[in-house]
Order: structure tokens, then C-alpha cells, then sequence
């Protein structure tokens, strides 16, 4: 094991934003959906607060980055679970497979 | 080998195992509960980084916050210990293929490119240093960008109401 620099962190976050793209591939339910956009959220921040660190630490310009994208993320899920309500109130069911009236 | 690596590693290993227990659980709840450890676990990375602030915003925000809240939706949602149903197994495969390629395309562009950390002075990211330069109207100044996230927040919660509002029955 060696100390961990920044190559570390952008592993985890690689690692991190690619197991929520394999969520959002693989869930059909909007909530479990919603988990995974939160987590690739998550790991941009990490990335964004790894380079602050390791590469500009004379800026504070990839913090603000990382506040705003909590800020937008947060009105983002408040959002989508106002509209996954309505669905279910509408459908009975927040499956994706159900909620296709507009495609034909 | 310090203290310091093994939290670090301990860390990884949090953010990461939680991180695929909350897209692979079948139970939508206990996936609720591994994204709480895996974000809890990003709220740790950044204390471990020392931008303590964004960790504490982190917490209150989505530990507090979203998870609250999408446990909730859960709640609202779903009927009470009901399984989701399994996925086709050749979406299963090429979903992971996929993402198992484009982590492998990215960690090789990322490993190969060297960055080079400035020299110049650092600034801590202490609460006053981020206060003076969120609010500021200087060069570097977010003040702009504050006010417009203010204005997105208060927009998105007009519409969170407008959309989850029950309509009334028409009474004649």
C-alpha cells in the first residue's frame, strides 16, 4: 500500500461514477433510477474537491464548483421525487416499463 | 504505512462497497440505506482531505437531506416488503460491459496523463476564505453565480409544489 495521492481519488471516483451508470443501465424503478444520478453526482464532486486539492490549492474555484453542483443536485432530487409522486398517484407504479403513454 | 492511509483505504472501501450495494440490492430499502453509507462515506473523504466545510455541507444536505427524503418517496411508493423485480440478465451483462469499459478507457487516460500541482501559495479552505470569496463582487467573485442558484432553488420549489399538488375534484 502506498500514500494516497490524487490518482487514488480519481480511481474511486471513476470507480463511483461507473457503478452508478451501471445502475441507471440496469434499474427499471425511478427511485433506484434517482440513487445512482446521485451517486455520479457524487463523484464529480470528488473529483472536482481531489483537483482543488492536489493540483490548484492557490484557488478555492473547484469548492464553489462542488457547492453549487450540491445545490442543483438538491433541487434536482427535490423535483424528480415531486414527479415520481404524481406518477405514482396517476399509475399506481413508478416503473419506467409503465409510464409510456407518450410514446406511441 | 500511517493512520492516515488506512483511513483512507478503509474510506474506499466504504464508498465503493456501499456504492454497489445501492445499485445491486434487490430491496429498495436497503439500497436507500447503502447509498446513506456510500455518501456518508464521500462526507469522510472530503474531512479526510481537510475541506471540512464541504464535508459538513455534504451531511447536511445529502445525508440529511435526500436520503430523507428519497426514503420517504420509498415509503409513499412502494408496498412494504416487496422485492424488485430481477432484471434481464442480458441487460444485466451488457450494462456492466459497458461500464466496465468506460472505467477501464478512463482510468488509462487518466493514469497516463501527469498532473502538475501549481507552486504557488495555498489558500486553506478555511469558512472565511470561502465566505469572502462566494459573496465577493471582485474578480473571482461568485456572487453572480450565488444569486442565480438562489433564484434555481426558489424556482424548483415553486414547481415541486405546483407539480406534486393534489387537483381538487371539480365541485358542481
Amino acid at each position: 500500500m502506498i500514500m494516497p495521492g490524487l490518482y487514488h481519488i480519481l480511481f474511486i471516483s471513476a470507480a463511483l461514477f461507473f457503478i452508478g451508470v451501471y445502475g441507471f443501465f440496469t434499474r427499471r424503478n425511478l427511485i433506484t433510477m434517482l440513487m445512482s444520478i446521485e451517486l455520479i453526482l457524487n463523484s464529480v464532486n470528488l473529483n472536482f474537491i481531489a483537483f482543488n486539492k492536489y493540483v490548484w490549492p492557490n484557488k478555492l474555484d473547484g469548492l464553489f464548483f462542488t457547492l453549487f453542483v450540491i445545490a442543483i443536485a438538491a433541487a434536482e432530487a427535490a423535483t424528480a421525487i415531486a414527479i415520481i409522486i404524481n406518477l405514482y398517484r396517476s399509475h399506481q407504479s413508478i416503473d419506467v416499463e409503465n409510464a409510456q403513454d407518450l410514446k406511441y | 504505512m500511517d493512520g492516515s492511509t488506512i483511513i483512507f483505504y478503509l474510506l474506499a472501501a466504504l464508498i465503493l462497497g456501499s456504492g454497489i450495494g445501492a445499485v445491486s440490492s434487490r430491496q429498495i430499502f436497503r439500497a436507500a440505506i447503502y447509498l446513506l453509507f456510500s455518501l456518508i462515506g464521500i462526507a469522510g473523504l472530503f474531512f479526510w482531505l481537510q475541506y471540512e466545510f464541504i464535508a459538513a455541507v455534504q451531511i447536511v444536505v445529502y445525508v440529511g437531506g435526500i436520503v430523507v427524503m428519497i426514503i420517504f418517496s420509498i415509503f409513499l411508493t412502494q408496498q412494504a416488503g416487496e422485492k424488485l423485480p430481477a432484471q434481464r440478465t442480458d441487460r444485466k451483462l451488457f450494462a456492466a460491459l459497458a461500464a466496465f469499459c468506460g472505467l477501464a478507457i478512463t482510468l488509462l487516460q487518466v493514469f497516463q496523463f501527469k498532473f502538475i500541482g501549481t507552486a504557488a501559495a495555498t489558500v486553506p479552505p478555511t469558512v472565511s476564505n470561502i465566505g469572502n470569496q462566494m459573496l465577493g463582487l471582485a474578480e473571482n467573485g461568485y456572487a453572480l453565480p450565488f444569486e442565480v442558484v438562489s433564484i434555481l432553488l426558489l424556482a424548483a420549489m415553486i414547481g415541486c409544489i405546483v407539480i406534486a399538488l393534489k387537483s381538487k375534484p371539480q365541485s358542481i
